[in-house]
């Protein structure tokens, strides 16, 4: 099939969780302002961590339970903290899309549920370590450390029962398709950075190939859990700090002094319809997506992106939504602040833009959410969908100076902006680009 | 539409690794089931397991030194893969353009290093606080957790291994549906390669849970077996006193690739994808719908998109030929399997052989529908229908042919997979013997 022959594919619906709030405005006013959701963990003490900033959302700030129908509350035990973001997200979406699912309302849902499917990014879900050890601790004996047959004989049973699937990753769509009766095709993408931006790329593909007429789709992690925390700081990417000093200047997304990324929790879920069912019910579409490409980097570690990946992603995306460099009014790169792979961005962006990359804003949201890894891309999409209804570049946090790209410390501004290109390479070596179109009135 | 074949395959599994022995095994009804010695479970209430035997992965790659320290779900994929690869000539052949060739897998995720977490954490435990002192863990864990252990844990690496071993560079993906992952990853593989974005695909799955807290979580549940006995007898789909599932652990992989592609660069095709189909339950996170809705949803969708009518003879037989069925061997599963099956081929649901291998190798968690599918394959290839073991107690409630205890011969050229995970996401395939 020809790339215009395609279903048109839409955004109609925005839900992300960060941590300047719940919902897209409040981090987009953060993003306006130049305002860092980051901060020094408080959920445990990081002091034991050479990284001890991070993304995080506050309890206050929402509760899973009261975005879920009466029947699915007792549920909400089970739910681990990167199932709630996503619950949490979906609801926003749906809200947002202005359709009826079996979450909102009794009446007759929107959309066909055999029509809607459901695509979630997820990470390595780690347990939460006081409920693990709280069970742990029942098989151990006075000097002697932790007694594997005493955990096999009684200590296990210390455990809930229902503890694995708290953690396994598909408990996020499953908990999704289960609060909205969606019962399209379903799946579970894990690939971390890229973990978001592939799932949408299914969830556009199955709308293009009629399985589905809409799809919830996105990711979110929580990375701020001492075990993903330790995890993230055996890749060697995060950034050493305290937490004292300027909390916005720590990710310097492209910079030449920049020490390494920060993580957080959150994540997103976006409705992605064809374009025909949204004008159906009358929706009010956020962008149209109009290509992805999807490739693997093969460099020398899982840990270091391979530009020439991520060169053949943003071209094949490009060329499915047949535009050329000068189409593209701004990118959003994952701009990690990881020296390696801002490296790798910037030379497949190169190869792509040539010189006129200098003159291509860049929008990057790690400085204000922290590296949501499965989440993130989302994120990214989910600003871009913004910055194109709103036609603003947000202000940039980060370095007073980048290299070959317009990535550097900013004000926000407005600009005129028909297309934009978001770009995440992942740990693990999975690249996917894709290019986001401006709804024409 | 593109047709998408496939051209090579490879297993490592409980009954062997490679083709040849674990089929030849299956034939026989052999049993991969034994007591765990992979570390000290003689407490738990599951004893036993399907484990890997045998198995150097250093074998089965060019240069170790490029893989640092994979985790055993990467080296059973390297192993799987290797297989897959020698067999659709690939080895022999220079011209593969390795920008469209790409790789899809449902790879479970590593293992955790669940004595040195043990320790570390109940070592940092404040009874008071009733919680851990996350400070002194932090410096515990640097010093006593593997980096590359904890790197290896993410679901993703298998294919970074895979990618990095062949030079593949296509598009990249890892599901992870829990127990439906590989045959999900093999269908949206083929639809890669349906829309044209690639010209090869790997796909397939690899996983343990073979590891104390992967058993700990499944005893929990209680899903997995707890059969006081011969561990060879403890797997028992369809049987009337079937106990719940036997853990395994392996890795099933296979080349996929357009027909156009296989035939430029002159390779056999084994048989041809012909339809898959992917629905989610939306019911409950433990439960499937007790009208096997969602199973039948993914079976009537890729029963449609190989334009087979199930309810339709073609020469006096049903027109898919074998079943391998998801077929756990827990009282839900394998009830609500057969009533969705019986849904969905009505009166002729009886005359199609249905089998679990889980009978025999255990299952194989996010691998195990990559496995299934390959029987499928082999079933084709030899015209031999694998049994279901240990089923000498027939269910009256459960009244199709699940092929017991004995392999039968019959001629084979449509095989239906099925492949059902917790948390309600289902996937079915459908393959069919290549004709030109």
């Amino acid at each position: 099939m020809a790339a215009n022959d395609a279903k048109q594919v839409v955004i109609s619906g925005v839900g992300v969780m960060t941590a300047l709030g719940v919902g897209i405005d409040p981090l987009w006013e953060a993003m306006i302002s130049g305002k860092t959701g980051l901060r020094r963990i408080q959920r445990f003490d990081p002091s034991g961590f050479a990284s001890q900033v991070a993304g995080e959302l506050d309890d206050e700030a929402f509760s899973v339970r009261k975005v879920v129908p009466k029947s699915h509350r007792k549920a909400t035990k089970v739910m681990c903290r990167d199932t709630e973001l996503a619950v949490g997200a979906a609801a926003v979406a749906v809200e947002d899309a202005g359709i009826t699912t079996a979450a909102t309302s009794d009446d007759p849902p929107t959309l066909d549920p055999a029509r809607v499917g459901c695509h979630i990014g997820a990470g390595l879900i780690s347990a939460e370590m006081n409920e693990l050890t709280t069970a742990l601790i029942t098989s151990t004996q006075d000097g002697e450390g932790f007694d594997l047959n005493h955990w096999g004989k009684e200590g296990m049973n210390n455990l809930s029962p229902l503890w694995l699937l708290k953690y396994l990753p598909n408990m996020l769509a499953c908990h999704v398709t289960i609060v909205h009766d969606c019962r399209g095709p379903s799946n579970t993408i894990t690939c971390c950075e890229a973990a978001s931006g592939l799932s949408i790329a299914e969830s556009r593909r199955v709308i293009q190939r009629d399985n589905a007429d809409a799809c919830l789709s996105g990711g979110a992690e929580d990375r701020v859990n001492p075990l993903a925390l330790f995890r993230q700081h055996c890749t060697g990417r995060l950034a050493p700090t305290d937490g004292s000093g300027d909390l916005s200047s720590i990710v310097l997304p492209f910079g030449e002094n920049a020490t390494g990324t920060l993580v957080g929790e959150g994540g997103g879920i976006l409705l992605i319809e064809s374009n025909e069912s949204c004008t159906t019910r009358s929706g009010n579409p956020w962008c149209t997506i109009d290509g992805i490409g999807c490739t693997q980097s093969i460099a020398d570690s899982p840990l270091i992106a391979d530009a020439h990946a991520l060169t053949m992603s943003i071209n094949i995306a490009m060329a499915e939504a047949q535009c050329d460099p000068s189409d593209i009014g701004a990118i959003v790169p994952l701009g990690a602040g990881v020296a390696l792979i801002d490296q790798a961005e910037r030379d497949a962006l190169k190869q792509v833009f040539g010189d006129s990359l200098q003159s291509i804003p860049m929008i990057t949201t790690i400085p204000y959410t922290g590296n949501c890894m499965s989440g993130n891309g989302t994120i990214a999409i989910a600003v871009a969908a913004k910055a194109l209804r709103e036609q603003m570049i947000p202000a940039r946090l980060g370095s007073e100076e980048t290299v070959g790209v317009d990535a550097a410390k900013c004000e926000s501004k407005t600009a005129d902006i028909g297309r934009i290109l978001v770009v995440t390479p992942s740990e693990g070596g999975q690249c996917v680009a894709m290019v986001l179109g401006r709804i024409k009135s | 539409m593109t047709r998408v074949v496939i051209t090579g395959m490879g297993w490592i599994t409980p009954l062997g690794n490679d083709l040849t022995t674990v089929w030849n095994r299956m034939c026989k009804g052999e049993s991969g089931i034994a007591m765990i010695d992979r570390f000290e479970a003689s407490n738990f209430p599951t004893k036993f397991a399907g484990q890997v035997r045998d198995f150097d992965w250093k074998l089965h790659v060019q240069d170790y030194t490029v893989h640092h320290s994979p985790a055993r779900n990467s080296q059973y994929a390297l192993g799987a893969a290797k297989q897959a690869w020698e067999q659709a000539g690939l080895h022999d052949y220079n011209d593969l353009n390795s920008d469209r060739a790409g790789i899809y897998l449902g790879a479970g995720e590593g293992v955790l290093d669940f004595k040195v977490y043990s320790n570390i954490t109940t070592e940092m435990w404040e009874d008071e606080a009733c919680k851990v002192d996350t400070v002194g863990w932090a410096r515990l864990a640097s010093e006593q957790l593997d980096k590359w252990g904890e790197i290896e844990q993410e679901p993703n690496v298998p294919l970074w291994h895979i990618a990095r071993e062949y030079g593949l560079q296509g598009p990249a993906f890892n599901c992870l549906t829990a127990c439906a992952a590989s045959t999900q990853a093999i269908g949206e593989a083929t639809n890669v390669l349906h829309r044209g974005d690639a010209d090869l695909m790997i796909s397939g799955g690899t996983h343990t849970m073979l590891h104390p807290l992967g058993v700990t979580g499944f005893n929990r549940l209680t899903a997995l077996s707890t059969f006081d006995g011969d561990p060879t007898k403890a797997s028992k789909p369809f049987s009337r006193d079937r106990g719940g599932f036997v853990m395994g652990e392996g890795s099933g992989m296979l080349v996929l690739e357009t027909l156009e592609h296989a035939q430029h660069r002159g390779a056999e095709p084994i048989a041809e994808i012909i339809g898959f189909g992917s629905s989610a339950d939306a019911y409950r996170i433990t439960d499937l719908h007790p009208d096997g809705r969602g199973p039948a949803a993914a079976m009537n969708g890729a029963l449609a998109q190989a334009g087979i009518d199930p309810l339709e003879l073609k020469h006096d037989r049903p027109q898919v030929h074998y079943i391998s069925a998801h077929g756990t061997g827990t009282q839900e599963n394998d009830s609500i399997e057969s009533m969705a099956i019986k849904k969905v081929f009505g009166e002729h649901a009886k005359d199609v052989p249905i089998s679990s291998i889980k009978s025999m190798m255990g299952h194989l968690i996010a691998a195990a529908g990559s496995v299934e599918l390959i029987t499928c394959i082999m079933s084709m290839q030899t015209n031999t229908l694998v049994p279901t073991i240990n089923l000498d107690k027939p269910d009256p409630e459960l009244d199709l042919d699940y092929i017991p205890n004995e392999s039968r011969e019959s001629k084979i050229d449509v095989c239906m997979s099925n492949s059902f995970g917790f948390g309600g996401q289902n996937n079915t395939l459908v393959v069919r013997r290549f004709e030109t």
